[in-house]
């Protein structure tokens, strides 16, 4: 058996995806010091980082400051990054087994969860998670039309995602223009005649998936009041119960939304009405197919067995006249060309990171999955170090068994050749840094964290001929 | 964070048992999967009890036949199950109040995955782990301002 993992030999592993999960997997690999590795990071788009950069709010800088742990992980001299590169179109599966002796999958969750309810699919309704790539310049989305001369706004979901959307559409533009949303989106909102948020939770306050800081942060908008109902805020006796054991970000939550009850409205341009125990049941449109009002039901709280609060329709409705919704109720991953999928989880059929043959429940030797990939589209940034931690730590066990793919190319030119004749415009890290270089110089100009390049066209002609 | 998000990333050979088998066949299954409990499941694959190494030990103070004890007389009949969207933390609440450490999973009363007690806990130590990351990238990123 040949030896790998030396330096005349390195274990050659291909990261597909190049966000969070690919980054903490990347950066576990090159912690350890016995095998010597080179990790070759593959991304779809020209610009790494996936969801930091294309799902994080723009006025939420901060978050994503991780970049700067992902740059020192990409200065390592075995780091290599192929952006502009489809797993599907320019490269297989196959030719991965041709050039790695491990592969990790980091793709995320690229699309949305559906909501099948009467009048999902009528015009003016709309997935959250296109809203979001959409004003964070993700250039799959730029030409997606939101119709923002619409008065009322329905928001599905109580999630960060949904709290990014409401406060995104509440923001006045001198807020948004100080970041780096896309210019394109700014000036559509600029234009917005948005006057009332509804965000929609189906069950009560101290259920809701946003955290105590991010409803805060709702309360102290420049330009919009934060509207809650009373007697949707007040616990039932079942939450109250549930509160005994509760943690203190529950509790500080449930009290936050609690005194924004009874607020007297200021007179500010907007309204966001935060609204509990209510699931949308039918969007009703109107003669040309636009969506006019949402009926939604009332819910109450059950206790299944197993502890979990959980909610059950009642016989109470309620109707709201709304002209744009955006359905928050979580992100969905979706399968990529040859690798076994678990169409209801949403994820790669794995086993704590190693993908599986669903009909041997055999481990694809070589083949990984870490990140939403792996476990579904669930906790913050960091929860995919933990995630990428213990799929690494699975890949250096079967490197040191010798349980990998034997390559019949690994040496490292060898792809490159490969992807400068199907992709010669791919772009290398040191290209990236061009753009961000551009970027935030652009940005620096306008008093903005940085201005973003919104198509493949702009990026390729600001890297210019590839080196 | 969900059940499902724990679920995800298991096996989904779910080792189960039969009402009429015995519980030396119950011990033999633990030992070589490793694992603390069985769903039992009747001919029709519904989940009719559970049986736990915890419930073998019982039986195994008062009988040395474990060869002829079938899992129907040790089994806990009225078992609680979760679904995949039940929140983890709820649910690590009951187990812990309630005292057992195996969780059924069902979907559509099918069973869909067990967890237990270990996968929760672990599963929760990963979620603050990422948090407080998360955290400190964000803090430190103040620092360098």
């Amino acid at each position: 058996m040949t030896t790998f993992g030396t330096e005349s030999n390195p274990l050659r592993v291909a990261i597909i995806g190049a966000g969070p999960a690919g980054f903490y997997a990347a950066e576990h690999l090159f912690k350890q010091k016995e095998l010597v590795i080179q990790v070759d990071m593959y991304d779809r788009l020209p610009t790494p980082f996936g969801l930091v950069r294309n799902g994080v709010a723009p006025d939420h800088q901060k978050i994503k400051s991780v970049t700067k742990v992902f740059d020192r992980t990409a200065g390592n001299s075995g780091f290599r990054f192929f952006g502009y590169v489809d797993l599907g179109q320019d490269i297989s599966v196959e030719d991965l087994k041709n050039h790695y002796h491990q592969v990790i999958y980091t793709t995320g969750a690229q699309t949305d969860r559906n909501l099948n309810i009467p009048g999902i699919d009528l015009q003016g309704s709309h997935a959250a998670t296109e809203f979001v790539a959409w004003y964070n310049g993700h250039p799959d989305y730029r030409h997606c039309e939101f119709d923002l001369s619409q008065e009322s706004v329905a928001v599905i979901g109580v999630g960060n995602v949904a709290v990014d959307v409401c406060r995104i559409l509440c923001r006045t533009p001198e807020e948004l223009a100080v970041t780096d949303i896309a210019d394109y989106a700014l000036e559509a909102l600029r234009e917005s005649k948005v006057k009332d948020v509804y965000m929609l939770g189906r069950r009560g306050v101290a259920q809701a998936a946003f955290t105590a800081p991010e409803v805060k942060e709702l309360g102290e908008m420049e330009d919009a009041d934060v509207v809650v109902l009373e007697e949707e805020v007040q616990l039932s006796p079942l939450s109250q119960a549930s509160m005994a054991d509760a943690d203190r970000g529950t509790t500080r939550k449930v009290e936050i939304v609690q005194s924004f009850a009874g607020r007297p409205l200021t007179g500010k341009s907007r309204r966001l009405h935060l609204r509990f125990l209510v699931s949308p049941v039918e969007l009703i449109g109107d003669e040309a197919g636009q969506v006019k009002s949402m009926k939604l039901v009332k819910n109450e709280l059950y206790r299944t067995d197993a502890g979990s609060l959980r909610p059950r329709a009642t016989d109470q409705y309620d109707e709201i006249p709304v002209g744009l919704v955006f359905r928050s109720i979580g992100y969905q991953g979706v399968p990529l060309e040859g690798v076994p999928f678990n169409v209801s989880w949403g994820v790669i059929q794995n086993q704590a990171g190693r993908v599986i043959d669903p009909e041997t429940k055999e481990h694809l030797v070589g083949q990984y999955a870490a990140g939403w990939i792996k476990r579904g589209p669930s906790g913050v940034i960091g929860t995919n170090k933990p995630d990428a931690a213990e799929t690494v730590d699975l890949m250096l066990a079967d490197a040191a068994a010798e349980k990998v793919n034997m390559p019949a190319h690994p040496e490292p030119d060898a792809i490159e050749r490969l992807l400068e004749e199907r992709k010669p415009d791919y772009f290398s890290y040191a290209d990236w840094q061009k753009l961000d270089d551009l970027e935030t110089a652009a940005g620096e100009a306008q008093g903005r964290p940085r201005v973003k390049f919104v198509s493949i066209e702009e990026m390729l002609e600001a890297r210019g001929i590839n080196n | 964070m969900k059940i499902s998000s724990i679920l995800a990333t298991k096996s989904h050979e779910i080792i189960t048992i039969g009402p009429e088998q015995t519980l030396l066949e119950v011990v033999q299954l633990l030992v070589r999967h490793n694992i603390g409990a069985l769903p039992v499941l009747d001919e029709r694959g519904k989940l009719i009890g559970i049986i736990s190494e915890r419930d073998v030990i019982r039986r195994a103070a008062e009988t040395e036949k474990l060869h002829e004890t079938a899992v129907r007389a040790v089994m806990t009949r009225k078992v609680i199950t979760g679904l995949p969207q039940d929140d983890v933390m709820s649910v690590v609440h009951t187990m812990t109040e309630k005292r057992f450490r195996h969780l059924p999973i069902l979907q559509a009363d099918k069973l869909i995955g067990i967890i237990s007690i270990g996968d929760i806990l672990k599963a929760q130590r990963d979620t603050y782990r990422g948090e407080i990351d998360t955290l400190e990238t964000q803090i430190m990123a103040d620092n360098d301002v």
